[in-house]
C-alpha cells in the first residue's frame, strides 16, 4: 500500500481501498446486477414466467428460450429473473427485519441488568441449537409451507448473531467516557442507547446484514427446492430446482439455470461483505 | 477447570431443556385442536384418539409438559400413531446412517482442509494461497443442497460413476462406501474450503508471534517451528468452528439424505413432515438438537483442555 495522503479524510482513505479490492469490486457488481435484474426483471424478461410453450419443453438454449424452457414449456431464463424477485423480498424483508430486533435485544442485553443479559443470552443459545432447516422442516409440519414462514424462520434463526454482535460492542461502550457523562448529566437508557450507543454499534452489524443475505437466499431455496417453501406455480430459484430435478435425466438446464444466479448471489454477498470487513472493521476478520 | 466443566455442561441441560420445551409449545401453542393440528387431514378418528390419549389432553398444559419431559428423559420420544412403531426405535435405526455420512464428510475434508490451509499460511500471497484463495471462496458459495444435485448431474447422470439412491446393502461394506461417496462429497464440499480458511488465518496470526520468531532464531527446521508449535496454537479456533458448524453440518446431511434418498434423521423428518405426522418430526427435531449441543459441548471442552484461557471467559 502507498503512504496515505494527510489531507485526505478517514473516509475518503476508507473508500480508496475498497475501490482498490478487487474481490469486494466484483462483489458489488454482482449484488449491483443482482438487485437490478430482480428490480427490473419485466423489463429484461422475454417471455411470461408462466406462458406455456409445450413445443419447446425439454429443450436447451435457443433463440427463443435464452436458457432452455421447462418441462412445461415455459421459458427458465425469464423465470430465473423471476425468481431472483423472491430471493431479493426474502433477502431485503429477513435480513432488515433480523438486523433490527437483533439490534434491540443486543442493546438490551449489553445494557440492562445481569439477569436480563443472562436470559436472553440463554434464549439466543437455545435459537441457535436448532439447525435452521431442521427447524424450519418441524414449523413447516406444523402450519404449512408458506412465504411467510420461510420469512418468520429466517428472521428468528438469524436474531442470534446480530444480537450477541450488539451485545459486545454494547458491553465495551457501556463503561466508556462519553457514555458515563452522558448518564451523569441526567439522559435516559433510551436515549443513550438511541443516540450513542447504536451509531456506535451499527457499523458491525451492517456488515454483518451484508454478509447474512446468502444465508437467507439459501435457506429459500433450499426450503422451496424442498417444496416446503414458495409454492409452484410461483417461480423462485428454489422450485425451478424442485422441477428441474424431477426431469434431471431429460434435461441438465432447468437445475444448472436455477442454480447459477444461487452461486453468483451468494458470491456476490460474501465478497462485498468481506471487503467491507477488511477495510472498515478489521477486527471482526475470522468471526463471522 | 472442574468449575468450567460442570457450568460449561450444565449450560447445555439448559438448552436442551428450552429445546424440549421449546418444541413442545410450538405444538400446544398454536391456536386449534392440537391432535389435528399434528396429525393433518389424514388421519382417522381411531388414530386421531389414540394420539389424544398418548398427549394426556384432559390434563393441564404444564401437567403434560412435564409428562413429555420425563418421557423425552427417559429415552421415550413417543409413539408413531400411524404406524404404531416407538419413534426412539425408527429414529436408532436411522441414526448410523446419518452419523456415518456427517463424520465422513467432516473427516475428508478436515483431511484436506486443515494442510491446504496451513500450506497457504506458510507462503502466503504464493501461487498455491491464491488458487487455495478462490477455490475456498467457490465452494464455501455452493450451498450443499446445489453441490447434491450438481454431484448427481455430473458423476451419476453424465459420467455414470456412482450410484445416486439409497445408502447400499447392509453388510456389504463396499456397496455402503460407493453409496456414501456422493452425498459425503457434497455436505463436505463446503468445509474444506471454510477449514483451509480459518486454518489460514489463525496460522498467519500465531507466525507473527514471538515465540515463533524465537524458535526460528533458535535454528529450528522450519517445519518443526510450522506444525509442532504454530499448528498446535492455530488450531483450536478450528475445534470451536467444527463444533458450532457442526448445525450447519447437519443442515447439509438433511438436504443430501433427501436429495440422494437415503436413510436418516433427515429424511425421516421429511418424509414425516410431507405426511403430517408430527410426533415422529417432534422426537427426531429433538435427537438432532440434542446431537448438536452435545457436539457444541464436546468441542468446547475440548479446546478449554488445550487451551486454559478459554476457562476464564463464561
Amino acid at each position: 500500500m502507498e503512504t496515505p495522503v494527510a489531507t485526505r479524510s478517514v473516509e475518503w482513505e476508507k473508500l480508496r481501498l475498497f475501490l482498490r479490492n478487487g474481490q469486494g469490486m466484483f462483489g458489488l457488481v454482482l449484488v449491483v446486477a443482482f438487485f437490478l435484474s430482480a428490480l427490473l426483471a419485466p423489463l429484461f424478461a422475454t417471455h411470461d414466467p408462466n406462458q406455456l410453450d409445450i413445443a419447446a419443453r425439454l429443450t436447451g438454449p435457443s433463440a427463443d428460450h435464452w436458457l432452455g424452457a421447462d418441462q412445461l414449456g415455459r421459458d427458465i431464463y425469464t423465470r430465473v429473473l423471476y425468481g431472483g424477485r423472491v430471493a431479493l423480498k426474502v433477502a431485503a424483508i429477513g435480513v432488515t427485519s433480523a438486523l433490527g430486533v437483533g439490534l434491540l435485544l443486543g442493546m438490551i442485553a449489553g445494557f440492562g441488568p445481569r439477569w436480563l443479559d443472562h436470559a436472553l443470552l440463554l434464549v439466543f443459545d437455545t435459537i441457535r441449537s436448532f439447525p435452521t432447516i431442521v427447524l424450519a422442516l418441524a414449523a413447516v409440519s406444523l402450519l404449512g409451507p408458506s412465504l411467510n414462514l420461510v420469512l418468520a424462520i429466517v428472521i428468528v434463526t438469524s436474531i442470534p448473531g446480530y444480537a450477541r454482535l450488539a451485545r459486545t460492542a454494547t458491553l465495551a461502550l457501556k463503561n466508556t467516557e462519553f457514555i458515563l457523562a452522558e448518564k451523569s448529566m441526567g439522559s435516559g437508557a433510551v436515549r443513550t442507547l438511541f443516540h450513542h450507543v447504536m451509531p456506535n454499534v451499527i457499523g458491525p452489524l451492517l456488515i454483518l446484514a451484508a454478509m447474512d443475505v446468502p444465508v437467507v437466499v439459501t435457506i429459500e431455496a433450499g426450503l422451496s427446492f424442498l417444496g416446503l417453501g414458495v409454492l409452484p406455480p410461483t417461480a423462485s430459484w428454489g422450485t425451478i430446482l424442485n422441477e428441474g430435478y424431477l426431469v434431471i435425466r431429460s434435461s441438465p438446464w432447468p437445475v444448472i439455470a436455477g442454480g447459477i444466479p444461487l452461486v453468483l448471489t451468494t458470491l456476490g454477498f460474501t465478497l462485498l461483505g468481506e471487503a467491507l470487513r477488511d477495510v472498515f472493521d478489521p477486527k471482526l476478520r475470522g468471526k463471522r | 477447570m472442574l468449575i468450567y466443566f460442570l457450568k460449561r455442561i450444565g449450560l447445555s441441560a439448559l438448552i436442551i431443556w428450552l429445546a424440549i420445551l421449546t418444541l413442545f409449545a410450538m405444538l400446544n401453542m398454536i391456536p386449534g385442536d392440537p391432535v389435528s393440528i399434528a396429525l393433518g387431514p389424514r388421519a382417522t378418528p381411531e388414530i386421531q384418539a389414540a394420539y389424544a390419549a398418548k398427549m394426556h389432553l384432559d390434563k393441564p398444559v404444564l401437567t403434560r409438559f412435564f409428562i413429555f419431559f420425563g418421557n423425552v428423559l427417559s429415552g421415550d420420544l413417543g409413539t408413531d400413531v400411524f404406524s404404531n412403531k416407538s419413534v426412539s426405535l425408527t429414529i436408532l435405526e436411522q441414526l448410523p446412517h446419518t452419523i456415518a455420512l456427517a463424520v465422513s464428510a467432516i473427516a475428508w475434508s478436515a483431511l484436506l482442509g486443515i494442510p491446504i490451509g496451513c500450506l497457504s499460511a506458510v507462503r502466503p500471497n504464493s501461487w498455491l494461497d491464491r488458487i487455495t484463495g478462490i477455490v475456498s471462496i467457490g465452494t464455501i458459495t455452493v450451498p450443499a443442497f446445489l453441490v447434491s444435485i450438481w454431484a448427481i448431474l455430473f458423476f451419476a447422470i453424465y459420467l455414470d460413476l456412482f450410484p445416486v439412491i439409497g445408502a447400499g446393502d447392509e453388510g456389504d461394506l463396499l456397496d455402503l462406501a460407493r453409496h456414501l461417496v456422493l452425498p459425503s462429497f457434497a455436505v463436505g464440499l463446503g468445509w474444506v474450503g471454510y477449514l483451509a480458511r480459518m486454518v489460514r488465518a489463525s496460522m498467519l496470526e500465531v507466525m507473527g508471534e514471538n515465540y515463533i520468531r524465537s524458535a526460528k532464531a533458535f535454528g529450528l527446521k522450519n517445519r518443526t517451528v510450522v506444525y509442532r508449535y504454530a499448528l498446535k496454537v492455530a488450531i483450536l479456533p478450528t475445534i470451536t468452528l467444527m463444533g458450532v458448524g457442526f448445525g450447519v453440518l447437519l443442515s447439509g446431511t438433511v438436504f443430501a439424505e433427501i436429495i440422494f434418498a437415503r436413510p436418516g434423521i433427515g429424511k425421516i423428518i421429511y418424509d414425516m413432515v410431507l405426511n403430517r405426522n408430527f410426533p415422529v418430526v417432534q422426537g427426531a427435531v429433538l435427537v438432532t438438537v440434542v446431537m448438536y449441543v452435545t457436539v457444541t459441548l464436546v468441542a468446547d471442552l475440548a479446546v478449554s483442555l488445550l487451551d486454559p484461557r478459554v476457562r476464564e471467559n463464561l
